[in-house]
């Protein structure tokens, strides 16, 4: 079985090269759906699969930028992408990125990279988690409310309103982001992206994870809006960190490639599913895998305290990352298949009449 | 009821931050790592790959940006071609909410 094993030229180290495509596969599914790279589920998956941890957030990155790519192109066919709002932040990203790339390598230096990055991950998703779960609540509430009303409530109306107070701050220049639906100061979306990109730096990260919902709740973008335009930054950000990374000699590109073999079909699932569920649908779904990157994240805290439990809680950490990325990838799939069917059942019944 | 569960939440955050917070501010100067390819066990198109890295890490940087990207298009444009062939419309979302 030595042909399922590729050496990797720069890490020195063999690897399951399946793997890497299954794992590729899982998180461009994922990625493509939520508008995020999916470093929490590729980087642990990557030191499974036998990566040196150095190596691991360099990889990641690369392959990501490529992924990422794809899945735009698609959300642009789709109208998801707002390419002004995208610019504006290109900025405030690829700046925010390289001091946290810097910060990274000088906690490197001290030995402290990895309490600070799971530390600061943690506190991030427990926020992330907390405003989801509250916005969904709310909009529930209203829903209700507007039921009893005997009223039926605004598609576009959402739980969470931080963005209206936002919009509120009319420093110059005033953008009218047409796709997005969105006027507001300039300086919002650029403020927006210099702290996701310096927290992306940091983590390692091409800051999914945190600037989706920033989009949403304090630019104000529409979810299908968000994921896409979301995916363009991490695009741009993922090229500008393997950049980075590649030349801090950080990166193993065989392993890339051989991901983004698998990442090309997820993505295409993950983006194609958008057009199947509801805005609201994205954000619970999206909720619930930022649950499970906190208890990820949070087990492997532990052994810092404890270390007697080293083994348990990487086991533990890993059973969740993979359980989580299993079913979500299921969910999300079944729902693109199962759309999909839907869509090309009325495609031809549309068409029989004319062929009768 | 809701209130109590905010301030548990806010506070148990907080009590977990701080310690490694104050973790995170020790620790002293340590040399930067130099990380280089072992290119002895590698033949053809990998330990050219590899010398590169040894050699120049901007010629290495340089190629990884270009190779990502293209190969990102490549599979994509094949992806358009077999979701269109399947007959999934890839111009059109109707779902328009919040």
């Amino acid at each position: 079985m030595d042909w399922l094993y590729i050496l990797m030229p720069i890490a020195g180290v063999k690897i399951f090269w399946p793997g890497l495509i299954i794992l590729g596969v899982g998180v461009g599914v994922i990625g493509g759906f939520f508008g995020m790279g999916g470093a929490w589920m590729v980087t642990p998956g990557l030191n499974i699969l036998g990566f040196p941890m150095a190596f691991a957030i360099g990889t990641d990155i690369a392959h990501m930028a490529g992924k990422s790519l794809i899945s735009t192109m698609r959300h642009g066919k789709f109208g998801n992408v707002d390419y002004k709002l995208g610019f504006i932040m290109l900025f405030g990203t690829v700046v925010g990125f390289e001091v946290g790339a810097q910060m990274i390598m000088w906690l490197e230096r001290i030995g402290r990279v990895e309490l600070v990055v799971r530390w600061l991950y943690i506190l991030l998703l427990m926020f992330i988690t907390y405003m989801v779960f509250s916005d969904v609540t709310k909009r529930k509430k209203k829903e209700r409310e507007a039921l009893m009303a005997g009223k039926e409530l605004d598609k576009l109306a959402t739980g969470l309103e931080w963005h209206k107070t936002f919009h509120k701050i009319k420093i110059p220049p005033m953008v009218h982001l047409k796709t997005a639906g969105i006027y507001c100061s300039a300086w919002l979306p650029i403020m927006v992206s210099l702290v996701t990109g310096w927290l992306a730096g940091i983590l390692g990260i091409g800051g999914g994870l945190i600037r989706m919902p920033s989009l949403i709740y304090i630019v104000g973008c529409p979810t299908h809006i968000a994921v896409g335009t979301d995916l363009f930054e991490v695009m741009m950000s993922g090229l500008y960190g393997a950049a980075t990374y590649t030349f801090k000699g950080r990166t193993e590109l065989v392993a890339a490639l051989i991901m983004l073999v698998g990442a090309a079909i997820g993505a295409q699932v993950g983006t194609v599913a958008t057009k199947y569920i509801k805005g609201y649908g994205i954000r619970m779904a999206f909720g619930c895998a930022v649950i499970g990157c906190a208890i990820s994240v949070a087990l492997k805290l532990i052994p810092t305290y404890f270390p007697g439990l080293r083994d348990f809680t990487d086991f533990a950490a890993t059973v969740v990352v993979l359980t989580v990325v299993s079913a979500l990838s299921i969910y999300i799939t079944v729902r693109m298949v199962l759309g999909a069917k839907r869509e090309v059942a009325a495609k031809k019944a549309s068409l029989a009449p004319h062929a009768g | 009821m809701g209130k109590f569960f905010k301030r548990l939440y806010f506070s148990s955050l907080i009590s977990l931050l701080l310690p490694g917070l104050a973790f995170a501010a020790g620790g002293g100067a340590v040399a930067p790592m130099v990380l280089v390819a072992d290119t002895r066990k590698l033949d053809g198109i990998m330990a050219w790959w590899a010398g590169m890295y040894n050699e120049s890490h901007v010629q290495f940087t340089v190629l990884t940006v270009v190779i990502i990207p293209l190969v990102g298009v490549i599979f994509g444009l094949i992806a358009d071609v077999v979701m269109t062939w399947i007959g999934i419309d890839l111009k059109h979302r109707d779902l328009a909410e919040h």
